[in-house]
């Protein structure tokens, strides 16, 4: 197809659509897929399914993780699709409190990790997992000679001045991750502490992580950011790698090992789903080798499926720490409100 | 038959009337008072979240500084272009749009960028980004009243011997006043319920009642206290503008209207030298953030037209998309807009004019979150629609087309309708034959305004929108969203692409504007 | 052919028109004469169906205009200031209502150059009516609101606002094309000159009220009362108690005479007619009209001599 055909095409589609009017909720034949704004996948692999199926795949996107489960909840009982993807092991609580979820034990659980599956009821299932970690610019460090920062302790250390962002655990995922990340390693007496001490040494706090990381932060591809570490993903030097403009010998970031917590999204059916053979067909999908081995490329993420390859640039710049940080889902539900208004009040008050 | 005729007349006119309120009750009030009703019965009452007066307080006097910076820049701008004919003058009519159509999220992470280090965050970092918004508004608002202010009565002045500061002050300014007095209300009411700016620019410490909602909201679901903050806004939003229009119709009365031709006229003397000092502050000013978009797109073009796992279409398609919603929501908004226009220009500028603002002050959050639980059921099931993206858009986009259009049809004398009325023209015919073509000129520049305005809607349009059919600013904000520097090239690619439509946009409307003019 | 029965029209809650009896008859002019304010304007407006009536009924060719909207009346309107439409040209003005007609184009064409040609613009068809003179301007408002043909041709002061030059010329025109094509007609003006060059029957009015109908000689001969006398510029109105004695001013001579009672006071010609002003000993002053080319100069002293038969009496109308 040309790129006038593809102009053409695309606003016939358009004009079709104008004209076809109402655009009726799911029948048999859709499947809705509730998600946030970071999901992405292939346009092959979504075919894939849809050929499979017989299904056609309808990807309902708006808002980070946190608000796609609120919309969900907002929702409760008349949800807007079938399947949710996209709640967290620090959401999940919330999720299964107010019943949002159908359980569902997929078979295609049988090929995933056992430290995955968090669920014993089965309302929600593992997808995949990624590691919430200190990110540092290792140019800049190289630049001035400093050594860049290896554990957490040593971030409130004097030459550490000045230079590190985070993100808002009120309104932020990877903020609220890396929160529980000192919860985890400093206990939950003494992880205030900490914080006052990384407000004295000048700690940056922004709303969430495209500014954070894209903004403030001094290693990002075109950033004009000035502060050399950052609260991101394990995979975040990976991607600096993929999508750099040319591609560098090696990657231009690092992550901090002892930094990193872990965060498992999982995927569950809506109660109420107008279409629950299909939501199931999809879950299973979604832990088919197909889909588990398209995720890191897209979204950054690791996938949940024993054996599935990796990407080429993951292999070599992505590292999964072998001892993230982690606390039970059960512990981080009871918490997290609490924890989160002691951080507001040490850090931003 | 003669009564059927009659009551034709009255179903006209009914329906001026008719068509805006359903539109509003439907796509307005009834899914605000849905989300309210569910937040309200969630919590105690109207007990306030602790900390509001604070917020109220921020909230109020950051709009406030802002509106007087934006005056500050704005008014020579307006002088330059409401009073002197020079090249480029539409060009710069047209550009001043750009940053009011740009989503906030580029701007914002624009100004990031170009900030000196240390002041990138904060309030003077918002004030900077406020004034960078709404200078069109003070602009285009003002220069236009500008330019039809008749020189003679300022030279009537003259010849009766008042020096040229006397002569601004007591003949121009009286004037100018209510469109000064539109401009200002326009700029608070947009400051005082700016979200994206406060959000990225405010840092986690600044919060107004637009982000503490959508805090309370999206990110904490506690509905109650997001219902009583909304209300809270609505309530100051609607003070704000009973009392804006109260004042604006007590100035209105000294309006002229001479045709814009006879008042430009090239710059003389001192004139030149001041007039090219404002257009090169005003160009540093403007294009600035805009050069820094442009540098980062450097090198992504190609990606546009390349698949990629941030969106289910081709990056490009989105523009085809953007293009589309927006033409439809300009047509919606001209229909609903253009029919409110017709029956508030019945009457004498009023309190009614001033609310017609009204769904500017409602929170988008909480409108989308109306959307999802009002619209779900059958026979109001469709909350996943796409016409509801244009219709959403056309809800921001309408008022602006009533503000320009009504004025526009008052100044319109009656007795045109009444001739052709008497030649045997019945009212609908009237109104085609005489108010459309007559203001026609507004009509264009509406149909700009409010094809610009949905161009770069996003707090609502990110909430319906189908994912196979992003619309620019949710694509920039997707591409935003991911790491690596293609990615961001590719955001700021596309927010180029963006600002290009727009400026084309606000182009053509002033050029059709201008041949409405000639035959005026 | 159009009857007026005690029209009552309410504007801002006072009675502007108070109860109005009006006859006009086809191929007539029917001109009213009134000050600013007398309600002529809403009688006009009240006719062509711009304004709603509180009470009464207006009938044309014995049908009840009740109910009809303006645009169903086949009654004409042209204002003051002309209201041209500014976005369209003089074809396009003229051509208007013969569109609303539903005329086809060719034969509107015709109408339309027509019209041009009645009023003298023949050539104009198309200029922009804001590049027209006010003469030019009037002459298409005329045109637009002739093209139709409507049964009856309202006219709101057409020649206000107009220097005396034009204005006398534009009125001469008016009256050779109403004789020309005996078209009926209500022509309002404040301007008595105007009511009785133009129209065949007057029609004084006053607070909203017709106060006297004839025709301009009757008028001129019997005004019903001393405010009419004085509003159609009679001179030497002069009250009495109750009643108003009105010596017309041709019926005075004013006759040199050193032993004369009364002094002159000015002389002022206006074409061929001299108008002379006495004061008499009794202080009051009387005017006069002299023809000829040698009037008495102020100062003389002359003898007043009145032709019984040029004295009325009439009530005060206050």
């Amino acid at each position: 197809m040309t790129l006038w055909h593809k102009v053409c095409a695309a606003i016939a589609v358009g004009m079709a659509l104008f004209v076809a009017g109402c655009g009726g909720s799911a029948g048999n034949g859709e499947v809705v897929l509730v998600t946030h704004d970071s999901f992405a996948i292939p346009k092959e692999v979504k075919a894939a399914f849809e050929a499979e199926s017989g299904l056609k795949l309808t990807i309902l996107q708006g808002g980070d993780a946190g608000e796609t489960v609120n919309r969900a909840l907002l929702t409760k009982g008349n949800p807007q699709g079938d399947v949710l993807f996209g709640i967290d092991n620090n959401l999940l609580s919330r999720g299964l409190a107010e019943g949002l979820f159908q359980p569902y034990a997929s078979p295609a659980l049988a090929g995933v990790d056992r430290r995955f599956l968090l669920d014993p009821t089965h309302q929600a299932t593992p997808i995949d997992y990624g590691d919430v970690c200190l990110n540092v610019d290792r140019t800049w460090f190289a630049a001035r000679g400093i050594p860049p920062p290896r554990t957490l302790d040593e971030l409130t250390q004097h030459r550490y001045r000045n230079q590190l962002v985070v993100e808002n655990p009120a309104t932020s995922t990877p903020g609220l991750a890396f929160m529980l990340a000192t919860i985890a390693h400093f206990g939950p007496i003494d992880w205030p502490d900490y914080w006052h001490r990384l407000r004295a040494n000048g700690v940056l706090v922004v709303d969430g992580w495209e500014e954070a990381y894209t903004a403030s932060f001094s290693g990002a591809a075109g950033s004009k950011g000035t502060r050399p570490i950052v609260v991101s993903y394990a995979t975040s030097p990976a991607a600096e790698v993929i999508f750099a403009k040319t591609p560098p010998r090696s990657a231009p970031t690092a992550t901090v090992a002892g930094s990193c917590f872990r965060q498992i999204e999982l995927a569950g059916i809506l109660n109420g789903a107008k279409n629950v053979k299909g939501a199931r067909a999809l879950i299973d999908f979604m832990l088919s080798e197909r889909f588990q081995a398209a995720m890191p490329a897209g979204m950054f993420v690791l996938p949940v499926r024993k054996g599935t390859p990796l990407p080429d640039a993951f292999r070599r710049y992505a590292i999964t720490p072998g001892r993230p940080l982690e606390l039970p889902a059960a512990t981080i539900g009871d918490n997290r409100d609490r924890w989160v208004d002691e951080w507001t009040r040490t850090v931003l008050r | 038959m003669d009564a059927n005729r009659s009551s034709l007349r009255r179903a006209w006119l009914v329906g001026a009337v008719a068509v805006p309120t359903a539109f509003l009750a439907l796509f307005f009030a009834y899914p605000l008072a849905t989300i309210l009703e569910r937040g309200l019965t969630t919590g105690d009452g109207l007990a306030l979240p602790p900390g509001t007066a604070g917020l109220l307080w921020f909230t109020f006097w950051q709009a406030a500084a802002s509106t007087v910076l934006t005056l500050g820049v704005g008014l020579p701008l307006a002088w330059a272009i409401g009073r002197f004919r020079f090249h480029g003058r539409g060009l710069v009519r047209a550009f001043v749009l750009v940053p009011f159509v740009l989503p906030t999220v580029v701007v914002a992470t624009a100004f990031l960028a170009l900030l000196p280090e240390g002041y990138e965050r904060g309030i003077p970092a918002i004030l900077a980004a406020h004034v960078f918004f709404n200078v069109a508004v003070v602009t285009r608002i003002v220069g236009g009243a500008w330019a039809t202010i008749d020189r003679t009565t300022s030279e009537a002045a003259a010849v009766l011997g008042a020096s040229r500061w006397r002569r601004s002050r007591e003949v121009t300014l009286p004037q100018l006043a209510p469109a000064l007095s539109a401009a200002s209300a326009l700029t608070f009411l947009f400051c005082f319920t700016s979200f994206g700016v406060i959000l990225i620019l405010g840092g986690p410490t600044r919060s107004t009642l637009e982000t503490e909602i959508y805090n309370q909201a999206a990110r904490l679901y506690d509905l109650h206290a997001a219902a009583v903050l909304s209300l809270l806004q609505l309530g100051a939003v609607t003070l704000v503008l009973v009392v804006t229009s109260a004042l604006e119709s007590r100035l209105s009365g000294a309006e002229s209207a001479a045709d814009e031709r006879d008042v430009l006229r090239r710059p003389s003397g001192l004139e030149r030298p001041a007039l090219a000092a404002v257009l090169a502050v005003a160009a540093v000013v403007l294009a600035l953030p805009l050069l820094v978009l442009v540098g980062r797109s450097l090198g992504a073009w190609g990606t546009l037209f390349r698949e990629t796992p941030a969106l289910l279409v081709e990056p490009w398609q989105a523009a085809v998309y953007s293009i589309s919603f927006a033409g439809v929501a300009a047509l919606i908004a001209l229909t609903i807009g253009g029919l409110a226009a017709l029956a508030l220009a019945r009457r004498p500028p009023g309190a009614l004019d001033g609310l017609v603002l009204l769904p500017l002050g409602a929170s988008a959050v909480m409108l989308g979150f109306g959307f999802l639980i009002a619209f779900d059921e059958a026979p109001l099931d469709f909350r996943s629609a796409w016409w509801l993206v244009p219709v959403a858009q056309a809800l921001v986009a309408a008022p602006f087309v009533v503000r320009i259009v009504a004025p526009a049809l008052r100044s319109i004398d009656p007795r045109l309708r009444e001739v052709a009325a008497t030649l045997g023209a019945p009212p609908s015919r009237g109104w085609r034959e005489i108010d459309l073509p007559l203001a026609g000129r507004a009509f264009a520049i509406a149909a700009g305004f409010a094809f610009a305005i949905a161009l770069g809607e996003f707090g609502a349009t990110v909430f319906i929108a189908r994912s196979e059919q992003p619309t620019l600013p949710v694509a920039i904000f997707r591409f935003l969203g991911r790491p690596g520097a293609q990615n961001q090239g590719t955001a700021a690619a596309l927010a180029v692409v963006l600002a290009g439509i727009a400026v084309v946009a606000a182009l053509a409307a002033e050029r059709a504007a201008e041949g409405r003019g000639r035959v005026l | 052919m159009l009857a007026v029965r005690d029209a009552q029209v309410v504007l801002e809650g006072h009675l502007a028109l108070a109860g109005v009896d009006l006859d006009v008859s086809e191929g007539t002019v029917l001109a009213v004469l009134g000050p600013s304010g007398s309600g002529k304007s809403t009688l006009l407006r009240a006719i062509a169906g711009l304004q709603r009536l509180e009470n009464g009924t207006i009938e044309l060719d014995g049908r009840s205009l009740a109910g009809v909207p303006p645009h169903r009346r086949g009654i004409g309107l042209m204002f003051q200031d002309d209201a041209l439409f500014p976005h369209r040209d003089v074809a396009a003005n003229v051509g208007f209502g013969l569109r609303m007609q539903g005329m086809a184009p060719n034969a509107a064409a015709t109408r339309v150059a027509e019209l041009l040609a009645l009023v003298g613009l023949s050539d104009r068809n198309r200029q922009a009516v804001a590049s027209l003179s006010g003469g030019e301007r009037k002459r298409v408002a005329l045109a637009r609101a002739l093209a139709p043909s409507p049964r009856v041709l309202l006219l709101d002061e057409p020649l206000g606002a107009l220097d005396r030059e034009l204005h006398d010329r534009l009125l001469g025109e008016l009256k050779r094309l109403f004789d020309a094509t005996q078209q009926t007609a209500v022509y309002v003006t404040h301007d008595a000159a105007e009511a009785f060059a133009l129209g065949s029957q007057v029609a004084v009015m006053r607070d909203g009220r017709i106060v006297q109908v004839a025709t301009p000689g009757r008028l001129w001969a019997e005004p019903t009362d001393g405010w009419v006398a004085r509003f159609i510029g009679l001179a030497n109105v002069e009250q009495d108690g109750q009643t108003v004695t009105v010596t017309r001013p041709e019926g005075v001579t004013l006759r040199p005479d050193a032993d004369g009672t009364a002094v002159l006071v000015s002389a002022e010609r206006d074409g061929p007619l001299v108008t002379l002003r006495a004061r008499r000993e009794n202080g009051r002053e009387i005017v006069a009209v002299y023809v000829g080319l040698a009037p008495p100069s102020p100062g003389t002293r002359v003898t007043v001599e009145v032709d019984p038969g040029a004295v009325i009496e009439v009530p005060t109308g206050r």
